[in-house]
């Protein structure tokens, strides 16, 4: 074949024309969007959601709740009357994708802010990367490396609270009810590592002794080979566990004690998307459970957790309506719905147009301080410490009682909370 | 908790881990040894038997369900791997390296297609019967010797039949290879392809049913375990370490050495996870490996190679 010159083919000076008209009309709708950008153009968050992996019940909860308050907050007219949209994308429950969503977030899709993921290590593997993009993230994780200041100015938890106001509001009830003597299982990271550090001087402030700290990893799945390390003068078990395996771990610890053994005190993460009249869990009856929010209705239930039960379709149980046996967990996920709740707040305040004004974003969260128990805020009042990014709140103590989680305590606020340990507001952006 | 009860507590749970671990890396051994294809995705074929399990016990409530588990994915799962061998290993004439790339490849779909159908949690399927034994022990109190029933020493019924049900199908695999003429004829392929091509052995119908079979032994230990552990798209990537770990321990392609280093990964396993920490008992095994690599490659009951 031999190179001709064919008038019909395109010429180098009509090719850069074609070109040049090409990119024209590529960027036509960018430059018509941001005539009314104020009106129309929706405010994209960014979900990064475990999906898949070992926080998969987790993720499709916290799916359901973030579709739910979208849903509510669009029926409201939105965030300064522009429509939110929800740009979901799996992390797997693994930090190193997590920090690749963030990434991803912030360079494709182009979003307004990042919130959503509830796994530590995602958090922590992603938070850095937030910081360095300027990208605000909005964690819903319990953790407690936001208000210990590891994490950054970008990183907020407005919806949840964390490990260690949970656990310094739970010793003192579990040293006066159930015993002095404890041994601790934890999940072997960062959350876990929460608990253990924060028990311990806990429970030895109220005069008791922690006897073992057993770390079982979160991707484990027979949990028999770790009980004999619990000392026989254990009075109290306290268990916090996460992972696919948490029914595994309730039942061969029901096996392993064999209706003797200590008294339990859980945190509902041991129990998470799992029913609580599952085969094998009978033991548990009795038994007492931290819960972020009671998963069983309890008598004294407000009207707006009532209404939030309906709108994520949740039943008197805390199942899915659709499907019972679909158990959900109750005791984290109105974390997202408050979180999402929290940036519509300060966006609002903010005056918020786009990601120039990221800044004042953050900074209309860091000034929130007491926030009322209302439709948006279903779990109760909470009380957002602005220099350590970190929410306060109520918690509850549930024990078993004929199969139904009964709520037995409710800490006050004032005995979740403990010094600051950073201010995050004298970091510049 | 004190040493005895202690040690024996752990010999237990030590005793149902190599259990299901001599099934599945039977399995593995056989696959290689009769076809010398290292079979990356014989740990999904595992996952497949619990998911499998899960499915069928849905449909049918009760033992009369996992009994019919026991039956069903061993199958679907056998048939699986012989449209996998045919389709696949076939086409790529066995060749070493290329299957083992075509078996990673084969995990990946394996995988992601639970992960698209059967989603990614982690869903329990009833035991038939389970039921707590609490196991006595020997006490010297104030007055002699006494039986006492220190809590935390029991194990289950169930636990038990894993034991008992995995060296019955052994039990059964050796008879089936020793005495019956299929197994002969596995036997002579694994002993020289060539030779027993010119003998008139169909290879390739061999090789067929052997990684269906190997598939099989791997999805009945799936479902043998799976009311322990419950059943998830992720399960299989620690039966396929174990059993890689055993099957180079006991030697590639031997039965028997694979049933040794079966009972002494799984007893080790259980006994240091429970005295010192399952991170030991994993480094051990793998630093056992490289032991054996090192000292005696063919593994502690292969054959010099040929």
């Amino acid at each position: 074949m031999t190179l001709k010159t064919d008038p019909t083919a395109l010429s180098r000076r009509g090719a850069l024309g074609t070109l040049a008209a090409g990119a024209a009309a590529a960027s036509l709708p960018m430059w018509a969007r941001y005539a009314d950008a104020q009106s129309a153009a929706p405010i994209r968050l960014g979900f990064q959601v475990h999906r898949t992996g070992i926080g998969a019940a987790y993720g499709r909860w916290y799916g359901r709740t973030v579709e739910a308050a979208t849903a509510l907050i669009n029926a409201g007219g939105g965030i300064n009357g522009r429509p939110v949209e929800i740009v979901a994308e799996d992390d797997g429950t693994d930090p190193k994708r997590g920090a690749e969503v963030i990434e991803k977030f912030a360079n494709q899709h182009g979003v307004d802010v990042a919130f959503g993921p509830l796994f530590s290590h995602v958090v922590i593997g992603s938070a850095p990367r937030a910081g360095e993009l300027k990208l605000p993230y909005f964690v819903v994780s319990e953790g407690t490396h936001v208000s210990s200041g590891m994490l950054n100015r970008y990183t907020l938890q407005p919806g949840i609270t964390d490990v260690k106001s949970q656990v310094i509001s739970m010793a003192p009830f579990i040293t006066r009810t159930l015993g002095k003597k404890v041994t601790m299982i934890f999940p072997d990271y960062g959350f876990g590592y929460d608990h253990r550090d924060n028990l311990v001087p806990a429970i030895e402030a109220q005069g008791g002794t922690v006897l073992e700290k057993i770390a079982i990893p979160p991707t484990e799945t027979s949990f028999t080979k770790y009980f004999p390390r619990i000392p026989r003068d254990t009075e109290v078990l306290y268990h916090v566990m996460v992972g696919p395996a948490v029914l595994t771990f309730v039942k061969e610890l029901g096996e392993f004690f064999g209706g003797q053994g200590p008294q339990l005190f859980g945190f509902i993460d041991s129990l998470e998307a799992v029913a609580i009249d599952s085969p094998g869990l009978e033991f548990l009856e009795g038994s007492h459970f931290w819960e972020g929010m009671c998963r069983h209705a309890q008598p004294d239930q407000s009207a707006h957790e009532t209404a939030y039960r309906a709108a994520i379709g949740v039943n008197d149980r805390g199942a899915s309506l659709a499907d019972p046996r679909d158990v959900s967990t109750y005791g984290h996920m109105f974390g997202c719905w408050e979180t999402l709740h929290i940036i519509k707040a300060g966006m609002e305040v903010a005056g918020y147009t786009g990601p120039q004004d990221r800044a004042a974003l953050i900074e209309a969260v860091e000034a929130m301080e007491d926030i009322p128990e209302s439709a948006a805020h279903p779990q109760g009042t909470k009380r957002f410490n602005g220099r350590t990014h970190q929410v306060f709140g109520h918690q509850n103590i549930s024990r078993v009682e004929g199969g139904r989680l009964v709520r037995v305590h409710r800490t006050s606020i004032e005995d979740t909370v403990y010094p600051d340990q950073v201010d995050y507001t004298q970091q510049p952006f | 908790m004190e040493f005895g009860p202690h040690l024996m507590l752990a010999t237990l749970e030590g005793a149902v881990t190599a259990a299901v671990l001599a099934l599945t890396a039977a399995g593995l051994s056989l696959v290689f040894g009769v076809m010398r294809v290292v079979n990356i995705a014989h740990g999904e074929f595992f996952m497949l038997g619990a998911v499998l399990a899960w499915w069928v016990t849905q449909a049918v409530a009760g033992p009369w369900g996992f009994a019919l588990a026991l039956v069903i994915a061993p199958l679907l799962v056998g048939a699986l791997a012989v449209v996998a061998d045919v389709t696949i290993l076939k086409r790529l004439s066995y060749d070493p390296e290329r299957t083992i790339v075509a078996t990673i490849g084969l995990l990946y779909i394996l995988q992601q297609l639970t992960l698209m159908t059967y989603g990614p949690d982690a869903r329990p399927v009833v035991a038939p019967f389970n039921t707590r034994i609490a196991l006595p022990w020997l006490e010297r109190g104030a007055d002699g010797w006494a039986l006492i029933w220190p809590w935390g020493l029991g194990t289950t019924t169930y636990k038990l039949a894993v034991i008992g049900a995995a060296a019955a199908v052994l039990c059964a695999l050796w008879l089936f290879l020793a005495r019956t003429r299929a197994g002969l004829v596995m036997r002579a392929t694994q002993a020289d392809r060539e030779m027993a091509t010119a003998f008139g052995v169909p290879v390739e119908r061999v090789y067929a049913l052997t990684f269906g079979l190997g598939a099989a032994l791997a999805a009945l230990a799936a479902v043998l375990i799976v009311p322990i552990q419950q059943a998830h798209y992720l399960m299989g990537a620690d039966p396929l370490l174990l059993s890689f770990i055993v099957v180079i321990i006991g030697g590639l392609g031997s039965l028997p050495g694979t049933l040794v280093a079966a009972v002494l990964i799984g007893l080790s396993d259980g006994i240091i996870s429970v005295f010192f920490s399952p991170t030991l008992a994993k480094i051990l095994a793998t630093l056992l490996v490289a032991l054996v690599l090192v000292f005696r490659p063919q593994g502690l009951f292969g054959a010099r190679g040929r």
